[in-house]
């Protein structure tokens, strides 16, 4: 089965390739028919239809972006094609910076980084997320030094909560337009729901 | 909502984030913020960095849990903490910190002379060295959730890393071409639980992350090791041994993000001042080789 474009092409989508599980993303970009491509230089954004920043340390990946002259190409890209950042791609992808940082300011999202703690920290949870195809059967989410959502701006539709006992919940995934921002790691589990909506959000 | 902690799952997934990225050796906060700043995905607390216990020579231990401490509220990123081979009060001490990743290391002087930590019983992961498939396979089957060659810590000189990843990866070739019926003669011959074996037999590669560590001092070494097939390196004594500690930990950090891309590797290697000195590795009297240690 392949991913076709418009015009009848296979699909071609991009994968931030600085640093991070990048890899795992190229992986289920095959497994659903898009070509994958590695990005590391602002050339090699030229003929993808839409682009996943991966996780990773989001302050290596910020850096090597400032240094490889990629924030203002990448600001340009994301005028017209989706992104998708996984928890350090979704702070990459964010506005608003607790800290400072290099940030591509494309989402109306706050992003509080390690937000959960440290790695003892980390965990799954299965959660629920109504876009999803098959939308019953939950989503096993993988938390790894995650961050959350701490601020959405009025564009901005909430795609995911992780309950919590005191009010609806911690927001971790989130879309405006083109942008898809998860706090959690769709790529390192075995389903690609995710990444077909992602798919989904590119064809339109 | 059931949260599950301390799952491989979750303890493999760290290492599969720092992928693509480099690990340095600090021994203060000083040290420590100048890795954040150039871009390091990880950093090592350490007391003394690998060169610096040969040359003091004794004991090695575990660093000073305050100097831990210090370094953890210094940065963002994640921090790794080294104990003894085997010592797994040490283990227990550095989880009780909330550090990130423990290395049973090599680098230090072993606790036990024939087994290792059972990690399965930690909540952090563990990385662990090697110099060959059996032996990763050995941590692994213990519970390491990452591997990393041994090198030769502490000289500047790569040659180790590099037998120790060939060793690896000329392994799980010969693997992938080995039928069924002969992975348990394979599983005794290198000494490797069988179904590790197995599992690396099928995906083709380790199932847990594997980066190169030990001898790494320069932006071509860290990504000769990447070209080789590793995920990403640990660079210990190379980085605050040399002129100009700031520069070379940036351009390692690029030097690993465009290893395959030589017109920049040149570009990133130019000025960057003295390397760490060195020792070569085939000078080493056996009884100083740190890779030596483990079982």
């Amino acid at each position: 089965m392949e991913r076709e474009t418009k015009d009848g092409g296979i699909m071609k989508i991009g994968v931030l390739a600085l640093q991070g599980d990048f890899a795992e993303h190229l992986a289920f970009l095959r497994g659903l028919g898009a070509e994958g491509v590695e990005v590391r230089l602002p050339s090699h954004l030229d003929d993808i239809e839409a682009l996943i920043i991966p996780g990773g340390e989001s302050t290596t990946i910020e850096k090597l972006a400032l240094a490889f002259r990629l924030l203002e190409p990448l600001r340009t890209f994301g005028q017209t094609r989706p992104i998708w950042g996984t928890c350090a791609g979704a702070i990459f992808l964010s506005t608003d910076t607790l800290e400072r940082q290099h940030r591509l300011g494309l989402m109306d999202i706050t992003v509080e980084r390690n937000a959960f703690g440290r790695q003892a920290d980390s965990f799954e949870a299965d959660i629920h997320v109504a876009v999803l195809e098959d939308a019953k059967t939950p989503f096993p989410a993988i938390f790894i030094r995650a961050p959350l959502i701490a601020r959405v701006g009025p564009n901005v539709d909430i795609i995911a909560h992780l309950p919590n006992n005191k009010d609806n919940g911690i927001i971790i995934a989130a879309k405006q337009g083109h942008f898809l921002a998860t706090s959690f790691h769709p790529e390192l589990t075995g389903d690609d729901r995710f990444h077909r909506y992602f798919l989904s959000l590119t064809k339109t | 909502m059931d949260k599950k902690v301390a799952t491989f799952t979750v303890k493999k997934g760290l290492a599969q984030m720092l992928k693509g990225g480099v690990i340095m050796d600090v021994v203060t906060v000083e040290h420590a913020r100048i890795a954040e700043d150039a871009g390091a995905v990880a950093v090592m607390a350490l007391e003394r960095v690998p060169a610096d216990i040969r040359a003091h020579g004794g004991v090695a231990r575990m660093s000073d849990p305050a100097l831990i401490q210090e370094i953890m509220e210094a940065v963002t990123i994640p921090v790794m903490a080294k104990c003894r081979i085997g010592h797994f009060v040490e283990a227990q001490i550095i989880e009780a910190l909330g550090v990130d990743f423990i290395d049973e290391s090599e680098v230090l002087t072993p606790a036990d002379e024939a087994h290792h930590i059972n990690k399965h019983l930690f909540k952090i992961p563990f990385v662990c060295g090697c110099r060959n498939l059996g032996e990763a396979l050995r941590r692994i089957g213990e519970g390491a959730a990452m591997i990393r060659t041994k090198g030769e810590a502490g000289t500047g000189d790569v040659v180790e890393a590099v037998r120790h990843a060939r060793s690896v990866f000329g392994a799980i070739r010969r693997l992938k071409n080995t039928p069924d019926e002969e992975l348990m003669s394979f599983a005794k011959e290198i000494g490797a639980p069988f179904e590790t074996l197995k599992e690396t037999k099928d995906l083709g590669h380790l199932p847990v992350v594997n980066f190169a560590a030990g001898g790494i001092a320069t932006p071509a070494d860290a990504a000769l090791m990447m070209q080789l097939g590793v995920d990403g390196v640990f660079v210990g004594s190379g980085i605050f041994k040399s002129g100009d500690p700031p520069l070379r930990a940036k351009s390692i950090v690029e030097a690993v993000a465009h290893y395959d891309d030589p017109k920049i590797l040149a570009e990133i290697s130019k000025g960057l001042g003295e390397p760490m000195v060195g020792i070569e590795v085939s000078e080493l009297p056996k009884t100083e080789r740190l890779a030596e240690r483990g079982w």
